[in-house]
């Protein structure tokens, strides 16, 4: 009897057994939890009459979706598109701002960043103004000036200010810009492109080899950027520039709601250039933070060492602390374009069609399956994090051997 | 000084030329030439030399001085845009605004010439009379107007005990922020809702009984009284039995009468909710941002994987839909009959999401602390818990106060968004009050947005300036 | 130990949790001591809460008359301000006793999301406003359109059924809410706006200079509005209906809130069962039989709420149209009490 109590003792006292058991209680305890939050939600909805399903999304969609890429995409028509549809014009128009976005951001983030370490007084002030203005504002709020902002400074429906006279115009329904149709043999100018892209690979490979091993510096970037160029062009060119135009047209006169800039051509709405603006602008505020602190993180021995080898103030940030700051800079400022993508989600205050506005607020409101609706939108964000997540895994364990 | 220059010259020569004999270098046989004094560094002018017009006035090559005239042309235009966007900000909110409505003309004090106004045509300024006007309601949303002084008694004590914390030089710190974690929350819960809950008191003293029990078993059984087995989890029976108790006296005290007239949260609104959710949402998400943190950082498979999990989940959604969720599905999940108010609603979801972000942070702490303390600390023979409260977590949290701090004011500017889910926090409270018909002019937005975003301004800098002190101050200490 | 357990669940809630589906909604409320009336965020007219927060309108004297048709007394409710897709989940998780908030009447609504219409306080109907410089008389010459309108309601479908069965195009711009679809109409963004007529007049005093749009003649749904209650509780059902049909017949006897002491003492056989003089109608549904008279002394009939809340004298400025009563002409009919 005692022997047995003290194996049974024992066990209980080993720190491994003894986590064994603390973490099956903990998984117990989990699943408990969400089988009862399930058998609620089943009782919930049978007594509300619903049911569960997917079979809503090939039901067709009885609403109209503004002119976007994403429409444009999936050739969305009333009475023909199904609420699938609608969910990846979501998802398209989620991404497209977010992409825009994120380059914007990170240019100005940039900008602000290195102005806010100039020796200029004008310039190093006016940078630090613009960070603390808009990091201590709501999104909510700045999205809400921008758009306003936008529709008060553009022409109305029937004027417009032309930035390329006859080929791009502005106005208030938006950015009209020529579209390009491929015509047969297009292809072969895309096959070029392809083929410069690998050239450039190899040439920049080539020419890194090289530089280690005997010193001399081939200008790659330029051999690569001609490359890339030239070559479908002169392709396009002889293959007889098989692409075709349309050219958004404005009317001057004619039935009143007629006149104005026509379909055809590429439309950016403004809707999207506001949440382009706000989203780009706050978000540069913290990306002009976090390299201003990457920045200042640099030894200033690093500085002093290489104005002391005679290397000016350009150059030594180009080529000394930026290279340097980065590894410091790159991991926040993926969080930065991971929250710029997820705050995009407030566009649904200012009418622009991403994935929360249209599907889990139009569609949901017409169709009524929250559960399924609200677990599809949130899988798209948590996909695109996870993704995220793990190219920043893959870059800590670069950078890490970078370092010495 | 150029002899010394030169001097300095031939002594790099000669030793250039010991270590390299057949080396033939240059030898300066003129004086360099003499450079002007270096411009003043004091005084105005060395302030505007050096901080406008140094980086314009290098005209040494032709590269340096294009570089030098664009930046000139540079500085010019930042300082002209700088200068005509505030302008027209001030022009707005104070120049050309109206400040009063002595004849309670209400929307037509705001209103031009057009549209049947006193104002000239054409004239754009801010409309304060119409914020004065809702000023209650955007600060308190529809508190009762006599039970005013329970929100600002809240906030006061709130006010002195966080100062209190905040201050170095004063005495009992530590009691005060004990004090505003604990008290505080049931203090507050009780003024702003005036208690009187439905509470059965049968059930309080049963949970009283019971906790009692559970303390004395886990008393018994810390001195072995009970047998070895129970002795192993003595500690369980006694945290769990002082939950109880703790549980029984805020339920007691929420349940009893002072004669304060109940005011259900549908009524709470403006800056108000703006605080209640920011700040229940941090103090309530960092225990279980701390617990899921050690969870992350643990030995344990199961309980890394789920709290990672957890984290990953709640930081990879926009707080949007986190909301939407706690309005539109907990209420599906949650056992008929049983459901939460709106706010408690919109605070469970906060209080998730929040509680992920805040893991991160004290985990970024917990990583910042030299594994030399784990092994001291067990070396003493201390056990898991006793080390995480009595060594790590105490450093680990200070070192990311700054951290918190700025985790809060990011919440605060989210709770923007619970206006999306129907609650009328300031910006909820604001948009309702431009609803009004009542003051509708042209200006009626823009002066209610301008008004939220300069109030938000306000908080968010002052609390971003306090993270960046004790941010110095913890890097000075850690200095010593 | 299952009180323990109670004890527990009540932790993470702080009894802010009521148990609403074990009693019937009658019971609860009585226990409760209020109403608990879902309305929108703010719509001028109709549920809109002023300076002081007080909420005030249409479809909030709804609520007030039925809190006091139970209680006796119209300030014994409290109001959930709701969106739009909220307001059903909040009905049927027993959060709130009555949906008040300019919901239409739908087929899909009544029988598929269990609940129950009890009856129309507002017959309404999807109209278009545009600015007058258009030159437009007509629905039909809007081809090419920009339409602003919000989303979450039926109007999307209304507009996009109208513009397609008439084989024009347009291009519909639709926000969360009303507040933004006024700014950006108002900024040129859109030639039309459309929502319901009610909202459309609402909305213009917001507007640089209202007078210069006009609403179409166009009405291009049918819109009624009306409480919405859960479905399987027919007291309470009925306790709601009642209160509203109170108000329509008390106009049409000619009881308002400034004569109903005096009338009480009248004859008539249907004043007299209105006002609870005579017959047993209150406490055949659980509440006291001068229910009626409480809710036309406290809220008033429904003409003075009507005239109070949008009529000729408020800045909405609707005219009663299709909400007259059946007899001057309108099609507001509330079934007899008797």
């Amino acid at each position: 009897m005692a022997s047995e109590k003290s194996i049974f003792l024992s066990v209980l006292n080993d720190t491994r057994s003894r986590s064994l058991i603390i973490q099956f209680l903990l998984l117990a305890g989990i699943v408990l939890g969400f089988s009862w939050i399930v058998e609620n939600t089943i009782t919930n909805l049978a007594a509300q009459n619903k049911s569960v399903g997917f079979g809503f999304l090939s039901q067709t969609a009885g609403f109209n979706i503004q002119t976007t890429l994403g429409t444009w995409m999936f050739d969305y028509e009333v009475g023909r598109s199904t609420y699938l549809d609608v969910y990846y014009i979501g998802i398209v128009n989620t991404f497209v701002v977010a992409f825009f976005g994120v380059l914007a951001a990170t240019v100005i983030g940039f900008a602000f960043g290195i102005m806010r370490l100039s020796h200029n007084f004008v310039i190093r002030s006016f940078a630090t103004v613009y960070v603390e203005v808009l990091r201590n504002i709501p999104l909510l709020l700045q999205m809400f000036f921008w758009y306003f902002a936008v529709l008060s400074a553009l022409p109305d429906k029937r004027g417009k200010i032309e930035i390329i006279p006859d080929i791009i115009g502005i106005n208030i329904t938006g950015l009209y810009i020529p579209s390009a149709h491929p015509q047969d043999g297009f292809m072969a100018t895309v096959i070029a492109l392809i083929v410069a892209a690998v050239l450039t690979f190899f040439i920049n490979r080539w020419a890194r080899l090289r530089q280690q091993a005997t010193g001399q510096i081939f200008p790659a970037f330029w051999v690569g950027a001609g490359l890339l160029v030239g070559l479908p062009l002169i392709v396009f060119l002889v293959t007889g520039r098989p692409l075709t135009w349309v050219i958004p047209e404005f009317l001057e006169t004619g039935p009143i709601l007629r006149r104005g800039y026509q379909d055809g051509g590429i439309l950016v709405i403004p809707e999207m250039m506001a949440i382009w603006l706000a989203l780009s602008l706050y978000t540069a505020a913290f990306i002009a933070e976090i390299v201003r602190a990457g920045i200042q993180a640099v030894n200033k021995g690093q500085t002093e060492a290489s104005s002391a080898l005679g290397l000016r103030r350009g150059p030594i940030l180009r080529l000394v602390i930026i290279p340097q700051a980065m590894r410091i800079i790159i991991p926040p400022l993926t969080s930065q374009y991971l929250n710029l993508t997820k705050n995009s989600s407030l566009a649904v205050a200012i009418a622009y069609p991403e994935l929360v506005s249209i599907f889990a607020g139009t569609a949901l409101n017409q169709v009524g399956k929250e559960i399924e609706m609200i677990f599809m939108m949130m899988s798209v964000y948590l996909t695109f994090s996870i993704a995220t997540a793990m190219f920043m895994n893959w870059f800590n364990a670069r950078a890490k051997l970078v370092e010495r | 000084m150029a002899q010394s220059q030169s001097q300095a010259q031939s002594q790099a020569q000669s030793q250039a030329q010991s270590g390299k004999s057949a080396y033939k270098g240059y030898v300066r046989t003129k004086d360099a030439r003499v450079l002007a004094a270096p411009p003043s560094e004091a005084g105005l002018s060395g302030w505007l030399y050096h901080n406008i017009f140094e980086s314009m006035s290098n005209f040494s090559s032709p590269a340096a001085a294009i570089g030098s005239l664009l930046m000139a042309v540079f500085t010019v235009l930042i300082a002209w845009f700088g200068i005509s966007i505030t302008w027209s900000l001030v022009d707005f909110a104070f120049i050309s605004a109206v400040w009063s409505d002595p004849d309670g003309l209400k929307r037509e004090a705001c209103w031009t010439v057009d549209q049947g106004g006193q104002l000239p045509s054409g004239w754009h300024g801010a409309c304060w009379p119409f914020v004065a006007a809702k000023m209650k309601f955007v600060m308190y949303g529809a508190y009762d107007n006599d039970q005013l002084w329970r929100v600002n008694v809240t906030g006061i004590i709130g006010i002195i005990a966080l100062g209190w914390t905040m201050i170095e030089t004063l005495p009992y710190r530590r009691l005060a922020g004990i004090f505003l974690l604990t008290a505080y929350p049931v203090l507050a819960t009780f003024l702003l809702t005036g208690g009187n809950f439905d509470i059965s008191y049968e059930d309080l003293v049963t949970v009283i009984v019971v906790g009692l029990a559970l303390i004395t078993a886990g008393r018994l059984s810390d001195r072995g009284f009970l047998g070895a087995f129970l002795a192993q989890i003595s500690a369980l029976f006694g945290v769990s039995g002082w939950l109880l108790i703790a549980y029984a006296v805020v339920a007691g005290l929420l349940g009893a009468d002072a004669g304060l007239r109940h005011i259900p949260t549908n009524d709470w609104g403006g800056l108000l909710v703006t605080l209640v959710v920011a700040v229940t949402g941090i103090v309530a998400a960092l225990p279980l941002g701390i617990v899921l943190a050690l969870g992350r950082r643990s030995q344990m498979p199961i309980a890394r994987i789920l709290s990672t999990i957890f984290i990953e989940f709640w930081r990879g959604v926009p707080l949007i839909t986190v909301l939407f969720m706690a309005s539109v599905m907990l209420p599906l999940f949650l056992p008929e009959g049983v459901n939460f108010d709106n706010l408690l609603r919109a605070l469970v979801g906060v209080m998730l999401f929040s509680a992920a972000y805040m893991a991160e942070v004290v985990r970024g702490g917990l990583q910042a602390i030299d594994s030399g303390q784990f092994e001291g600390a067990d070396a003493v023979g201390l056990s898991y818990w006793q080390s995480m409260r009595l060594i790590i977590l105490p450093q680990a949290l200070t070192h990311v106060i700054p951290g918190i701090v700025n985790t809060f004011i990011g919440l605060f500017k989210d709770t923007t968004l619970v206006s999306i889910i129907g609650l009328f926090d300031l910006l909820g409270a604001m948009q309702a009050a431009i609803n009004d018909v009542a003051w509708a002019s042209p200006v009626q937005a823009h002066t209610g947005y301008l008004f939220i975003a300069a109030l938000f301004f306000v908080f968010c800098f002052g609390m971003s300036r306090y993270s960046i002190y004790t941010e110095n101050k913890l890097s000075r200490d850690r200095k010593h | 130990m299952k009180k323990l357990a109670y004890a527990l669940a009540g932790l993470a809630s702080i009894v802010f949790a009521t148990n609403a589906m074990a009693m019937e909604t009658l019971g609860q409320v009585k226990d409760r001591g209020h109403v608990q009336c879902g309305v929108s965020q703010g719509l001028p007219g109709f549920s809109n809460a002023d300076d002081s927060g007080n909420w005030t309108g249409l479809d909030v004297d709804l609520c007030r008359a039925v809190a006091a048709a139970v209680f006796g007394d119209s300030e014994k409710v409290e109001f959930s301000p709701l969106s739009a897709k909220q307001r059903f989940t909040a009905l049927s998780s027993g959060e709130i006793d009555i949906l008040s908030r300019n919901t239409t009447w739908t087929m899909t609504r009544d029988t598929q999301l269990g609940l129950n219409f009890a009856g129309v306080n507002y017959y309404d109907g999807q109209g278009m406003m545009v600015p007058k410089s258009l030159g437009a008389t007509s629905g039909l010459e809007l081809d090419g359109a920009n339409i602003c309108t919000n989303t979450g309601t039926t109007t999307e479908l209304n507009i996009t059924d109208y513009f397609r069965a008439n084989n024009m195009s347009f291009n519909l711009v639709a926000f969360e809410k009303a507040d933004e679809v006024v700014s950006a109409y108002d900024a040129g963004r859109c030639d039309v706006y459309t929502t319901d007529r009610s909202g459309l007049a609402a909305q213009r005093g917001k507007l640089t200079n209202p007078d210069d749009h006009v609403v179409l003649p166009e009405v291009i749904s049918k819109e009624p509005l009306g409480p919405v209650v859960r479905q399987g509780d027919d007291n309470w059902f009925n306790i709601v209906r009642w209160s509203l049909n109170a108000t329509i017949n008390a106009e049409e006897l000619g009881v308002d809130s400034g004569n109903v002491d005096q009338m009480r003492n009248d004859d008539n056989p249907s004043l007299k069962r209105l006002l609870g003089t005579e017959g047993n109608f209150g406490e055949e549904i659980g509440i006291s039989n001068d229910w009626a008279y409480n809710i036309i002394k406290q809220v008033g009939n429904y003409g003075e709420s009507y005239e109070k809340h949008v009529g000729e004298n408020t800045p909405l400025k609707l005219a009663r149209g299709v909400n007259k009563l059946w007899k001057d002409g309108g099609i507001l009919y509330a079934a007899p009490i008797r």
